[in-house]
């Protein structure tokens, strides 16, 4: 079984695009969506949703009124300013570490577990699919990814499939670094921008600081072909393959507007184009 | 005024907003909230006057007065700290795991033996800098380092409130966009017309709801794609502040790194009317209330 995570460091540049033609071109495998505070695959996949569950995770301070005797010492020891003047907590700020319930000589201050989101177990046309939905303004989005890819990966195990084919979130922080780990490859999809070169430069970095394989999509790269080559330079100095390029193309859109993957939908081709990077990568 | 620039979907172009409405008004400071992927500073080029170590505090063990009795271990809710027990004249041990401390300190305040010192491990640097008349800072956050927050609440702390602010936000729905958008007076929800940027500014919305910051919409791209996204906003009553319709120009100044306003000065205008556009609606909410 191999893993693949598609990443990008810059948002839009493409990943659920590219992801999604994938779940069209690979057989015998899972869909997973790792990007679960903005979660888009769903649009392209349109799962029926066989199983449904509760993710619990952190814990939020709550002062019992009655028990506060507004003494304050809760206030000075919350280093994330989550207690008000009025002594009641802002819950996005509260990070639920429960020093001030221990600081709390009242006994007023109780933890209270996060329902932080929810994840599901699908049926798609092109096989199982596991995504996931965090709750509004929740955190521990990488104890969430980290879950669904553990479930993904029994269910690989338990189907003898030979992919489990991942959708990333964007930047670097917890929720990329819980979607890279112990993955087979990293593909880092960017667009010929300033922007794009930069970002996709420190996503390889923080995909090889987790020893994972990364290789390289350029969509859209004929909108700057000077950029593009800048890219592909910059990308070959530091022992990156090219995986593909991809043209910049607005059958692409109207494949998205449509709720279909560029293989279904778009020009042909674009779509030649994503399945050389397909054929390559398996 | 502080003003965040936002949007659920990354890409949508956030930067392009934040940079251009900077360089059209006066007395600004511009904060590059976006630690993991910072790009105002490629668009505009500031002069670096100043780079400071951002870190977080995480707890260090004085084996001399520790007696392994596990209380950190205990009240660490992050599972970040691990304590091994001595026994049979065998003496303990504590493993730290800091790339799993959130700072809170409890550890430390906690331990019966003042045992716990904390220590400064760096995240990454706050850079301040300026160009022109432009106050400009951001944050890079260290690769392989996993939380943001810590990083974005450092780089707020330079917001000057004589000036008006501009906060370039990271992309999604969850902590590093609370972090950075806490405080602001308005929010601009950057998107585009596509089912992807409906789904994720429909997520927005619902945050900033929740946070009860004022908002509008600026549709970018907004002649590829279909008209749901207007739709939405028009059902939802969400204010549309600007257009930006698909330029082949726009794209290519975007991807050299050059803010449009300084290519095609009628864009200036258009930033102009859109901070305009802004206070009307924010003096609006104010009444209201």
């Amino acid at each position: 079984m191999k893993q693949i995570v598609v990443i990008s460091g810059k948002g839009g540049t493409g990943k659920t695009v590219v992801t999604g033609s994938f779940a069209a071109l690979a057989k015998n495998k899972i869909m997973v969506d790792c990007d679960v505070d903005a979660a888009d695959l769903h649009l392209l996949l349109h799962p029926t949703i066989k199983e449904r569950h509760e993710f619990r995770s952190g814990q939020t301070s709550v002062i019992d009124k009655k028990l506060c005797k507004k003494c304050g010492k809760c206030v000075p020891v919350c280093r994330f300013g989550a207690i008000k003047d009025d002594f009641t907590v802002e819950r996005f700020s509260c990070e639920g570490c429960a020093l001030c319930s221990y600081i709390c000589p009242h006994g007023a201050i109780r933890m209270e577990e996060n329902v932080a989101g929810e994840w599901f177990i699908s049926d798609t046309r092109y096989g199982p699919f596991v995504h996931a939905k965090l709750g509004i303004a929740e955190e521990n989005s990488g104890k969430l990814v980290a879950k669904i890819r553990q479930i993904a990966k029994e269910i690989a195990e338990k189907q003898a499939l030979d992919y489990v084919i991942i959708d990333g979130p964007p930047g670097i922080g917890c929720p990329v670094i819980a979607s890279l780990s112990g993955v087979d490859c990293a593909l880092i999809v960017t667009e010929p921008t300033l922007s794009g070169l930069h970002d996709a430069g420190r996503a390889m970095e923080v995909a090889r600081h987790f020893n994972i394989p990364v290789k390289l999509v350029v969509n859209k790269y004929d909108l700057n072909p000077v950029m593009t080559e800048k890219i592909e330079t910059f990308f070959r100095d530091r022992d990156v393959p090219v995986a593909g390029k991809i043209a910049f193309d607005k059958t692409v859109v109207e494949a998205l507007v449509k709720g279909k993957t560029i293989v279904e939908n778009a020009s042909a081709s674009v779509s030649e184009e994503v399945k050389n990077i397909w054929e390559g990568l398996r | 005024m502080i003003i965040s620039i936002v949007s659920g979907k990354g890409g949508t172009g956030k930067t392009t907003v934040a940079v251009n409405l900077a360089l059209s008004l006066k007395n600004i400071q511009i904060l590059d909230c976006d630690v993991e992927e910072p790009n105002a500073h490629l668009f505009l080029k500031p002069r670096i006057k100043e780079e400071v170590k951002a870190s977080i505090p995480v707890p260090e063990v004085d084996e001399a007065k520790c007696n392994y009795c596990g209380k950190c271990r205990e009240v660490c809710a992050y599972h970040a700290i691990a304590v091994l027990s001595g026994n049979n004249g065998k003496k303990g041990s504590v493993l730290i795991f800091p790339h799993l401390c959130h700072g809170c300190g409890a550890c430390s305040l906690l331990c019966h033996e003042g045992a716990i010192k904390e220590v400064n491990k760096e995240i990454g640097v706050v850079e301040i800098g300026e160009k022109d008349h432009l106050q400009f800072v951001d944050g890079r956050l260290n690769v392989g380092e996993a939380m943001s927050p810590p990083l974005i609440r450092q780089v707020k702390r330079y917001i000057n409130p004589t000036r008006t602010v501009i906060i370039d936000a990271p992309p999604g729905t969850s902590c590093p966009v609370i972090t950075a958008v806490k405080g602001s007076d308005f929010c601009v929800l950057v998107t585009e017309p596509t089912p992807f940027g409906l789904n994720d500014l429909i997520l927005a919305v619902e945050v900033l709801r929740k946070l009860k910051i004022p908002f509008g919409v600026i549709i970018n791209r907004c002649d590829i794609g279909d008209g749901k996204v207007e739709s939405y906003c028009k059902q939802e009553d969400i204010p549309i502040l600007m257009k930006i319709p698909f330029s082949r120009e726009i794209a290519v100044s975007y991807s050299e790194g050059v803010p449009i306003v300084k290519k095609d000065g009628s864009y200036q205008d258009k930033f102009i009317n859109l901070y305009l556009n802004i206070c009307g609606i924010k003096n609006e909410a104010d009444s209201s209330y």
